[in-house]
């Protein structure tokens, strides 16, 4: 359902945002003139073949990076280092591995000036909600990779933030956690429907989560190629709704915008190594 | 091979080496001791000697002394090492304007340094502890310089969207981070900070373990050489498993890189 309320201010909004790295002969333009717009209470995907800077654009909302030109606003302001809106979950593990699981999510809370108290209280009633209520005093290396991505799921949460940015979030995982974290995400998520940018090279899990698919081209100076609306019904399971035909019919449409795309990086990959 | 059977093998092992030692040291063979007594003295008068030591209680003044000597060369060794490592390592500038007077004093062998601090400080405590500290200093300032460069830069990202502050990086991030480059840097700074305060007593001191092995040999004493390297092994083990409990208890958070049975 891609959310059509009159608010002048989607969450996102990328005008025209270009970014570059290094600078003369060396400039390496990653991102070329992306438009975008990711509605208050949407869950939008972008897909495109790898190394196509997906990654690069989420980090630009994010404040990490700083785009070379054109504008990236959330919530209507213009993106000026880390936004208090925005939470992020990454690839790579990225809790702190000196804290237990327990105090890698209360310590989100303290840049808020929560209490330490009040703060492992309500970590641990996060902890429950994303299934590990008893894993609160083990550290990083104790838990696996699908338990080490709750964690960092909830301390994302925890904090209440209005946009959710998640690059690949669950590209190390295997398949059956893939599937179980990504019915996790939605069942949270559903809970209050925040905006959502999620970078996959999964079309399939894509299509199974977002509202909206966003296709990028290859790179260098990838740009914003095609958009195709999931018009499935929610709530969805991963596991069933790749099954439904209708999964089908799009994931077709989108792959044929998409192909051309993955073939053009094969081939100047190939073409490179040549 | 189970516990059982490994502890008897050293305890073989042991047996054997000391049974050779007293062998040579005791049984002509051939009217011939192939390790004569006043280089190697026995195996018996060693053991005889430690034990003498301990029971009249002359051991204890140098062992105090020379552990007063380790620990704080450790000590400060390793704060001034942390303390400008985490500096140079957030200063990337300063670092290199640094770096190769750092190099350089650091490729100095540093005995000849101890003539030099015994005529600045004396041939008291402080002159083993400067030349304990020149050892732990460098091993934990390129510890923590290169681990704190190192930082994972996720871990840092993560934080910062997590929206800490300064203040809050460095207490979270990091802080610990530090923390975890000095105490894997715990067992060779120690190991040092000692190394130090032996070689420093060696040189020239009133008191200590090296003082200790010094004396015998002045006087040709090989069984107190021998005794005294004896204590110094046992002190240097005890100061090791004493490391070795701190760091497991310091460092619960770290995957162990072997499974212990």
């Amino acid at each position: 359902m891609p959310q059509t309320n009159a608010t002048p201010d989607p969450a996102v909004s990328l005008e025209r945002v270009t970014v570059a790295f290094g600078a003369g002969a060396a400039r390496y333009v990653a991102v070329a003139d992306a438009d975008l717009a990711v509605g208050t209470s949407e869950f939008v995907a972008i897909v495109g073949p790898t190394g196509c800077g997906k990654s690069t654009l989420l980090n630009v909302v994010a404040g990490l990076l700083k785009p070379a030109g054109g504008s990236a606003r959330v919530q209507g302001a213009e993106v000026s280092g880390v936004m208090a809106p925005c939470g992020y979950l990454f690839q790579q593990d990225a809790l702190m591995p000196w804290k237990t699981a327990r105090d890698n999510v209360a310590v989100a809370l303290e840049p808020k000036g929560v209490a330490r108290a009040e703060a492992l209280a309500r970590a641990q009633g996060w902890l429950a909600k994303v299934g590990l209520a008893l894993f609160g005093d083990r550290y990083p290396h104790q838990l696996s990779g699908g338990q080490r991505k709750r964690v960092a799921l909830a301390q994302m949460l925890i904090r209440d933030p209005q946009i959710l940015l998640m690059d690949e979030p669950f590209g190390p995982l295997d398949a059956q956690t893939r599937a179980l974290m990504g019915d996790l995400l939605l069942d949270l998520w559903s809970a209050d429907r925040k905006a959502v940018l999620f970078v996959t090279h999964d079309l399939e899990e894509a299509i199974a989560l977002a509202d909206r698919v966003v296709v990028m081209s290859a790179g260098p100076a990838a740009r914003i190629v095609a958009e195709h609306a999931i018009d499935l019904p929610r709530p969805r399971e991963i596991n069933e709704i790749r099954l439904d035909p209708k999964f089908h019919t799009i994931q077709r449409a989108i792959w044929n915008d998409l192909r051309e795309e993955v073939l053009k990086t094969y081939q100047a990959q190939a073409g490179g190594a040549a | 091979m189970n516990r059982s059977t490994l502890l008897a093998w050293q305890v073989g092992v042991a047996v054997a080496l000391l049974a050779i030692w007293h062998v040579g040291s005791s049984v002509p063979i051939f009217g011939f001791y192939f390790m004569p007594k006043f280089f190697f003295s026995t195996p018996a008068d060693v053991l005889g000697r430690v034990w003498k030591m301990f029971v009249t209680g002359v051991v204890w003044r140098h062992l105090w002394i020379t552990l007063t000597e380790t620990a704080l060369a450790f000590v400060i060794g390793s704060v001034a090492g942390a303390g400008i490592g985490f500096w140079f390592a957030r200063k990337p500038k300063l670092a290199a304007i640094f770096d190769p007077f750092l190099k350089a004093a650091n490729s100095l062998p540093r005995v000849v340094l101890a003539p030099i601090f015994m005529l600045w400080f004396g041939l008291g405590v402080w002159s083993k502890v400067a030349l304990g500290v020149t050892l732990v200093f460098f091993i934990v300032f390129f510890n923590v310089y290169q681990g704190l460069r190192e930082t994972s830069p996720v871990v840092l990202a993560n934080a910062r969207m997590l929206g800490m502050n300064d203040r809050q990086l460095m207490r979270h991030v990091y802080w610990p981070s530090t923390l975890t480059w000095v105490f894997s840097s715990l067992h060779a700074s120690v190991g040092f900070a000692l190394v130090g305060a032996v070689v420093g007593e060696y040189l020239g001191a009133a008191a200590g373990l090296g003082y200790l092995i010094h004396e015998a040999e002045g006087v040709f004493d090989v069984t107190g050489v021998f005794a005294g390297m004896i204590v110094l092994a046992l002190f240097v083990i005890a100061i090791d498993w004493a490391v070795t409990s701190i760091e497991n208890r310091l460092l619960v958070w770290r995957p162990q890189p072997h499974q212990q049975s």
